[in-house]
């Protein structure tokens, strides 16, 4: 029997209008400019599982996060918690209590004027899930402990901590109104790297503990490998590739995904000469038509600059969900044994 | 309070000696107003102890001087130390109600604008806009105006304080607003907020307890800043004429009383009301830039 | 000869609280040529070395003790004005934020003819030329054109190319380069890597690199240096330092770093965090954190010495501790 579904996006987008007043606008004879973070994007969690999304700065991935917990409302497409249209649910205190989010910045993500214990009391107050005050302190002691500091920790403010202190912080506020649900938006992106492999551990921990589903959101394809069940890449507002972790690290199937991989700075010191995929990330407000990688894809051909490639199981390893003419068609190579980042010889 | 006297603001004060000469004045000014009735050496409101006799003396040091009267008397005999202490109580409690008044007005205008966004926002702004193309003073001048010419003369006697410290209050609210506003929307897009809002808190109460806390400190410089004009504001509308009741004289009061000696002779009666309404308004003015440089973090 | 000699440097912040020791007995040396890396956490006082070479400390920072030489002549108390000719001339520089170098009144070209004619011997008409020339060695496309174009008509990545061009067209000896590419996404990072590494190979430039990415360090430098507290407590080669870290503190740093090429049961993290400024424990400054701490890391500071193939601030490679070393199972 399949696991049930925790969260579903069904073809969701997210366009902001970024067009410049309209008096300026109709002087300088200028169209609306839309800026479409997220254009189109379907994907499913199931409970007690982790779902990735990584890409570059603009491609729509923390957009997601904030539409998945009802910061920003979706432009098209429809978002399901737990079986249930997102609007209702957030509606509902009962099951908006069991969605949370931890947040990228530990500096901006706590009230700087806020005792450690009213931050992480707040959603037991929202939610009026512990009304008598010396119970609430208990389980704010409880918090702390769980993540790692201690309870006379909530006595202080937020600046008497470092970062990694911050984001264990904000993730005992995010569990004390006992979510079954965490966004986690680049949790440790902001980290020193030994303070990163902390959170990372303790984050694992406790979604084994708690049964915890996360959707998490990373540029950081290292981190990601460490705690995904599944990883979808996205580009330009749309995913392009969406497979089992296990499956996408080892064989990546869109040019992008691939390329992306093969940008990481090696510290096996392995002496492979790189080849850096060239050109940058277009604009989202004047995306490329057909595929969204095209202009620099080296497999690109006429198809792809004209039809936008729908998710389809790869050639292959059909478990892989993949965005890509050139793997359809079967020009990657990857059917030959062959796998190319370089069009085929004429 | 130990906290108080280990904090950044407490280093700065103690490193400048202009802020502290500052304090200490306005210090004196505000417990001379405050304690007038208990300190002032006579009672310029009691019609009968005036001497008329007593008109016109001048300073205790001068040739005529007289030591129960150590700042001279005006033209109905009155005791000009116990006036301008009476009179700077005026001042400073028309002052400090116009300053609460456009405070709360403008921070409350200026977080909806801010958090709310949208048509608010611009609706709010544009009136702020317009208002900032007018001189304040001519702002309250106008309110002024208006109230008087539309209530009876006994009714407008009786809460003429009310319309001054409304007028001043309403002239100056966008400063606070535009603030607000400014502060509001980089304290929005902080994660802290929307933390809040996953939570399904309602705008209000994240205005109240997550933004507003945050967007205090440029509030509390400009605030102080602002009692030094709004006592100025009300110098010159009393000065003008239409300021408060004659009745209740406030320094801008004197000052206009003695305008009209000044040329004959009697300086005193116009210079030393002068002379406490540039060291209230000068002392403040220096307390408040140095609050706005200490609490800079860019400056630090 | 090396080219680049930093002895015993010592960087103060004088506050009200007392006296912050931002970068305290830091000595290492760079030859012609060579590509040093500086890792490690924020706040290790990585970014500080940089700046306290070229002379460009924020104030009220400064330099309390010790010297920088280059090429054996002292440039850390030179009065700013020649010090200045001397950031151009001899030592170029690089940002995290590119758009602090770059003057946005200006066009590239300008910023780049203007470089060269201070500081080369040549005129405005082949400091023009050579400007489009820069703009093509650095990867930028249509060169002849965009030379005249303004810093903020350039992307992110294009931006940090022009600053790449800037730093070395006046052919200078050593490139101090400040976290780089952090700025930038993965795909343009490795691309301006390879660009910095070729063009520092091409023309033999020794380059500092400070950054906290270990894998830009493993791909671009020859030897490296880990900071720790505003020390330097390991220094070595690249694949030495990676691979079998001497000091402690470089091993828990290369292990926490996760790996891509396989999934592990559980990361290794250093417990605690780094030491504030203000209270940097006596004796080694890594010592609450060490597993293999003893009573001598308390209160003896330990210099750097001879450690594997490296040289660690580490008591464990003290001679007369040899026997806790091989209890620690570091060797």
């Amino acid at each position: 029997m399949p696991e049930p579904i925790m969260l579903e996006l069904r073809d969701a987008a997210r366009h902001f209008d970024v067009s410049r007043p309209l008096l300026q606008r109709v002087i300088a004879r200028e169209d609306k400019r839309i800026l479409r973070a997220v254009d189109g994007v379907s994907f499913q969690v199931p409970k007690g599982t982790t779902l990735s999304l990584v890409g570059e700065s603009g491609c729509g991935k923390s957009t997601v996060a904030r539409l998945v917990v009802g910061l920003y409302q979706p432009t098209r497409g429809e978002v399901f918690f737990d079986g249930m249209p997102l609007a209702e649910a957030r509606a509902d205190a009962s099951k908006r209590q069991r969605m949370q989010m931890i947040f990228q910045d530990p500096y901006a993500s706590l009230n700087p004027r806020w005792r450690v214990s009213d931050i992480i009391a707040e959603p037991i107050r929202a939610f009026g899930l512990i009304r008598d005050r010396r119970k609430q302190l208990e389980r704010v002691g409880e918090l702390l402990t769980q993540v790692g500091l201690s309870p006379l920790d909530g006595q202080k403010f937020p600046h008497e901590f470092s970062g990694g202190q911050r984001q264990r912080i904000s993730i005992a506020r995010a569990l004390s109104s006992n979510p079954e649900f965490l966004v986690c938006d680049e949790p440790t992106s902001a980290l020193d790297v030994s303070v990163q492999a902390q959170i990372l551990n303790l984050m694992l921990e406790l979604q084994k503990r708690l049964g915890l589903t996360y959707l998490f959101i990373s540029h950081n394809l290292a981190v990601v490998r460490q705690v995904s069940d599944r990883v979808g890449v996205m580009y330009l507002g749309k995913l392009v590739e969406l497979a089992p972790s296990e499956t996408l690290f080892h064989t990546p199937r869109q040019p992008y995904t691939r390329a992306l991989m093969e940008a990481i700075p090696d510290l096996e010191m392995t002496g492979r000469t790189r080849i850096p995929v060239g050109g940058e990330v277009p604009s989202p407000i004047t995306p490329p038509p057909g595929c969204p990688f095209h202009p620099r894809c080296p497999l690109a051909n006429e198809r792809c600059r004209i039809e936008v490639p729908a998710m389809i199981p790869a050639r292959g390893t059909p478990e892989t969900l993949v965005a890509c003419h050139a793997v359809e068609e079967g020009r990657d190579g990857f059917l030959d044994g062959k796998p190319r980042l370089t069009p085929e010889p004429a | 309070m130990k906290a108080f006297f280990d904090s950044d603001l407490w280093w700065s004060f103690t490193r400048s000696p202009v802020t502290m000469i500052s304090a200490l004045v306005a210090f004196i000014c505000i417990a001379g107003a405050v304690l007038a009735p208990v300190l002032a050496p006579h009672n310029p409101f009691d019609l009968a102890s005036l001497q008329l006799m007593d008109a016109f003396k001048p300073p205790a040091w001068g040739e005529e001087g007289d030591a129960t009267y150590p700042l001279g008397t005006d033209d109905q005999g009155r005791d000009m130390l116990s006036a301008i202490m009476y009179g700077a109580r005026v001042s400073l409690l028309v002052g400090f109600c116009a300053v609460i008044f456009s405070t709360t007005l403008g921070v409350v205008l200026g977080l909806l604008a801010g958090y709310l966004g949208g048509r608010t926002d611009a609706v709010l702004m544009r009136i702020a806009d317009i208002q900032l193309t007018f001189p304040s003073i001519l702002v309250a001048l106008l309110v002024d105006g208006v109230v008087r010419a539309a209530l009876p003369r006994e009714v407008h006697d009786q809460i003429a304080l009310f319309v001054v410290i409304f007028a001043i209050g309403i002239s100056n609210w966008p400063q606070f607003a535009r603030t607000v506003r400014g502060s509001t929307l980089v304290e929005r897009n902080k994660e802290y907020v929307q933390a809040a809002r996953v939570i399904g808190l309602r705008p209000l109460a994240i205005m109240r307890s997550h933004v507003l806390p945050n967007v205090m400190s440029p509030v509390l410089v400009i605030a102080t800043l602002n009692l030094g004009f709004a006592i100025l504001a009300e110098a010159t509308l009393s000065f003008l004429g239409v300021g408060v009741p004659p009745t209740q004289p406030s320094l801008g009061t004197l000052i206009r009383i003695g305008n009209d000696f000044l040329f004959s002779g009697e300086w005193w009666i116009t210079i030393f009301p002068g002379v406490a309404l540039i060291l209230m308004v000068l002392s403040v003015n220096l307390l408040g830039d140095w609050l706005r440089d200490a609490l800079n973090p860019k400056l630090r | 000869m090396s080219l680049l000699q930093v002895q015993n440097l010592r960087v103060e912040f004088p506050t009200r609280r007392g006296t912050l020791v931002a970068l305290d007995d830091v000595s290492f040396e760079i030859a012609p040529g060579e590509v040093l890396g500086v890792v490690g956490e924020s706040g290790a006082g990585k970014s500080m070395t940089g700046a306290a070479i070229i002379g460009l400390l924020e104030p009220p920072g400064r330099i309390a003790g010790g010297q920088v030489r280059l090429e054996g002549r002292r440039i850390d108390n030179l009065p700013y004005e020649e010090l200045r000719r001397i950031r151009g001339r001899q030592i170029g520089a690089i940002f995290q934020d590119p758009l602090t170098t770059l003057n946005p009144l200006y066009t590239v070209g300008d910023q780049l003819a203007e470089t060269m004619t201070t500081h080369l011997p040549i005129g405005p008409a082949e400091a023009k030329k050579r400007a489009v020339e820069w703009l093509e060695l650095v990867g930028i496309p249509a060169a002849a054109q965009r030379v005249d174009s303004y810093p903020h008509e350039f992307s992110g990545g294009m931006r940090q190319r022009v600053v790449i061009a800037l730093a070395l067209c006046a052919e200078p000896k050593l490139v101090v380069a400040d976290e780089p590419t952090t700025a930038l996404d993965v795909s343009i990072q490795a691309q301006v890597i390879a660009l910095l590494k070729n063009l520092a190979r091409e023309k033999g430039t020794a380059m500092m690199l400070v950054t906290h990415d270990m894998g830009v360090i493993a791909e671009t430098a020859d030897r490296v240096a880990v900071m720790y507290a505003g020390r330097i407590i390991e220094i070595g080669a690249v694949r030495e330092v990676v691979k079998n870290a001497a000091h402690p503190y470089s091993a828990g740093l290369m292990g926490s770093i996760p790996p891509i090429s396989h999934r592990v049961e559980r990361l290794q993290a250093i417990e605690g965090a780094m030491p504030r400024l203000s209270a940097i424990p006596p004796g080694c400054p890594y010592n609450p954190r060490c597993p293999f701490v003893f009573d001598r890391c308390r209160v003896e500071r330990p210099e750097l010495m001879p450690a594997k193939a490296n040289r660690a601030a580490c008591w464990l490679y003290a001679p007369e501790e040899a026997h806790r070393l091989q209890e620690s199972g570091l060797a």
